[in-house]
């Protein structure tokens, strides 16, 4: 980026990557504080989001199934597949428990030894190495009935994605804190180098996120780009070694189908053949149909930050958070959901 | 997709840990995270304890305000005249 | 059943329900009444601070001191799955006569019906109370323009303490729930002052949605300050760690006074040693409830879709 090319920018787009980011700059108000010509922009790093219509059915026909007790974490509770949702389930008497922690789920499956429990894994790097320590400690333990379906996906393939897009240009990304706290801030080196656009690991208090926002701004103005850790208290370079490694034992990149933007190469989490007998896809060996995503709902476009919600002619009309039609208006952290709670 | 809270660890228990909130208690597990003894802070997530944690620095936030304006309202290096954002 | 219900009037007895007629028979002295009622589906049944029998008294006492009234009657209904164990009836009536005694209210009628197993949670109980407004004494539905908000305590422990021991969270020590009569401290307050417009107690979707409702149905904004909302440290942490908002977390002890800024420090010192000023009442953003956030700026309160649910994202 050349320095003339900075001092005529009329404005500072910056994306917050992660879901977390985007609730907790929405609760704290911060964006009313920010001079006009600062944007924040909210990216694709929410799990239930961009969790594929696909993975939720599957999740809902296990449900369905005798003698199962699907286990997942709240946020994918009302989340819509095809037909339905978890929440719906339960209430038609299907067993579907709310866990905290996918250990509880594995104590769940050592209760009840009739049934076979299923845990539906959703999340990125920060939440896959913890199950997958729970699946290597099903298996040490000998827990036969317990099974996990991975939805886990990789942020980095889709940062790739967005810095590399040619329908919009972000000037500077705002990093997840606690992905950061496994990955290390190493992983964010390669994209700052081949795309020149700064990165920002940002912690999740009221003052980390100013704080960020003004390491990227000042990098912006200079005319730099390079990878900034704000969030010092809690991330190294080298991130948390056991955890990487956790993942890279248990789980292998795959393929996965993001919802509302497509598929994006080698940006999942497939459960390792060592362990396929704990994963749920090959216990229930479920068939679903292809997803397609409601007539005009632009969610793809507004996870890339290529649309805000008001651009879509559903946002507050007919799709709202008590009726959401598209994944940013389920998840309480989707950027619709925030927009129509706490306006723009 | 990182909701993860700071608590002190107060109890190791083997590959589990009982850590203390701030006023509210619960056992967790260590299987993420290597090397953690009796009085670390820890964040927690989804009922494991990802890394360790030092305390936030209490920093008044309209400091922390002050600061972006001023780097908003910095020249830019070598640039032309330079915007001032206000 | 007729042991049980004979068992429940000696339990209860008074020279009103002892008539064991169909009818209560009140003589009240008073132009106008109160008159609330409420069912209660609480799972679990007991729970750190109290059980649903508690809660029932409770709930409905609170609900009829909230228009400044006076309770007196209430009637308590039982619905019982069949195969409840006798003993778990035994220990939520004490609790019912408990809590009564302590609100000095008395159970003047009621029944019992028993369903077939799966067809209720254990038990069900409504209950419905009357209660006097004495003259003058009453309290509207409408804030007025100046108004400041006080509330009594702490936020977000009942939710909190429910949610923590039916999905057994692990989190200790256990919450305990604010489940507690709030009528001798609602009627301190009118007697410190007579320029109360609104008294209400924010159950169920938290402080965020009765404000709200307030809001919506007076036409009236109201602005309230985060950093001024009270909530006890353990029961805060709990919300920031399932990432629940405190403010729409039930309440069952709680109740917020819409007074004029004259007289909000002797209803404050009335309501008790928690008690706080939140906020205030305004003419901008009608029907509309704003916080101001903890770094100074303001958003929008909005009212909540449906119940939180803990999350890791």
């Amino acid at each position: 980026m050349s320095p003339e090319y900075i001092s005529i920018m009329k404005t500072i787009k910056l994306m917050e990557v992660c879901g977390t980011h985007t609730m907790a700059i929405a609760r704290s108000g911060i964006k009313k504080l920010l001079p006009k010509e600062v944007e924040l922009i909210s990216g694709p790093g929410c799990p239930v989001c961009v969790t594929s219509q696909e993975d939720i059915d599957k999740a809902l026909k296990i449900a369905g199934e005798e003698n199962v007790i699907m286990t997942t974490f709240g946020d994918m509770m009302r989340v819509p597949g095809s037909s339905g949702s978890l929440d719906r389930m339960k209430t038609e008497g299907a067993d579907v428990r709310v866990v905290y922690s996918s250990a509880d789920a594995l104590e769940i499956a050592e209760k009840n030894p009739s049934k076979r429990v299923v845990f539906m894994g959703v999340g990125f790097e920060t939440t896959s190495p913890t199950v997958a320590a729970t699946i290597i400690e099903a298996k040490k333990r000998g827990v036969k009935n317990f099974f996990v379906l991975s939805g886990f996906k990789v942020i980095f393939p889709a940062l790739e994605a967005i810095a590399g897009s040619k329908e919009l240009k972000v000037n500077g990304f705002i990093c997840p804190g606690h992905v950061s706290v496994i990955t290390g801030s190493a992983p964010y080196e390669p994209v700052v180098k081949k795309y020149v656009i700064p990165c920002v690991i940002t912690g999740f208090e009221d003052n980390d996120i100013i704080k960020g926002v003004t390491r990227l701004v000042r990098q912006i103005k200079r005319g730099y780009a390079c990878v900034e850790v704000e969030y010092k208290r809690a991330v190294k370079r080298s991130g948390n070694a056991k955890a990487k490694k956790l993942i890279k034992k248990v789980f292998e990149q795959a393929d996965s189908v993001w919802r509302g933007i497509g598929k994006i190469e080698r940006s999942g989490l497939k459960i390792k053949k060592k362990y396929e007998d704990l994963d749920a896809e090959k216990e229930f060996n479920v068939k679903v149909k292809k997803s397609v995503l409601p007539k005009g709902c632009v969610c793809g476009k507004v996870l890339q930050g290529i649309k805000t919600p008001r651009e879509c002619k559903l946002f507050g009309k007919k799709c709202t958070p008590r009726h959401p039609v598209g994944p940013c208006m389920v998840s309480s952290e989707g950027t619709c959901a925030a927009y129509f709670r706490y306006g723009s | 997709m990182c909701l993860a809270v700071p608590a002190r660890i107060t109890k190791i228990l083997g590959e589990k840990a009982v850590v203390d909130f701030g006023g509210v208690k619960r056992e967790i597990s260590l299987g993420v995270l290597a090397g953690v003894k009796k009085g670390d802070h820890v964040l927690v997530h989804a009922g494991f304890a990802i890394g360790k944690v030092t305390k936030e620095e209490a920093e008044d936030t309209e400091k922390v305000l002050g600061e972006l304006r001023a780097v908003i309202n910095a020249e830019s290096v070598n640039g032309g005249s330079g915007d001032t954002f206000v | 059943m007729h042991e049980l219900v004979e068992d429940m009037r000696l339990k209860f007895s008074n020279r009103i329900l002892d008539e064991m007629a169909d009818a209560a028979e009140l003589r009240v002295d008073a132009e106008r009444l109160a008159f609330s009622t409420d069912s209660y589906v609480v799972k679990p049944l007991f729970f750190p601070g109290g059980d649903i029998g508690k809660l029932a008294v409770c709930g409905t006492v609170n609900d009829i001191s909230m228009k400044g009234a006076r309770p007196l009657y209430l009637s308590l209904a039982f619905i019982l799955e069949e195969g409840l164990e006798f003993s778990v009836l035994g220990r939520v009536a004490s609790s019912i006569k408990q809590a009564a005694r302590e609100a000095n209210v008395k159970v003047v009628t009621g029944d019992i019906k028993v369903v077939e197993q799966g067809a209720c949670d254990g038990m069900f109980i409504n209950t419905s109370g009357i209660g006097v407004i004495e003259k003058g004494k009453g309290v509207g539905v409408k804030p007025k323009s100046g108004d400041l908000v006080l509330i009594n305590g702490g936020i977000a422990e009942h939710g909190m303490a429910i949610l923590n021991a039916r999905e057994d969270l692990g989190f200790k020590p256990p919450i305990k729930s604010d489940c507690a009569n709030v009528n001798f401290e609602a009627q301190k307050c009118l007697k410190a002052s007579e320029k109360i417009s609104v008294m209400r107690d924010p159950t169920r979707g938290g402080l965020a949605t009765t404000l709200n409702e307030i809001a919506r149905s007076s036409n009236i904004g109201i602005e309230i300050s985060e950093k001024d909302i009270p909530v006890k440290p353990a029961v805060g942490k709990l919300c920031d760690v399932l990432g629940f908002d405190p403010l729409y977390v039930a309440n069952e002890g709680k109740f917020v006074c819409f007074v004029s800024e004259e007289d909000a420090s002797r209803v404050k010192k009335a309501m008790g040693p928690g008690a706080r000023l939140i906020g205030r009442t305004t003419t901008r953003h009608k029907g509309e409830v704003r916080l101001r956030t903890r770094i100074g700026s303001t958003r929008i309160l909005p009212m909540l879709e449906s119940d939180q649910l803990p999350r890791i994202c």
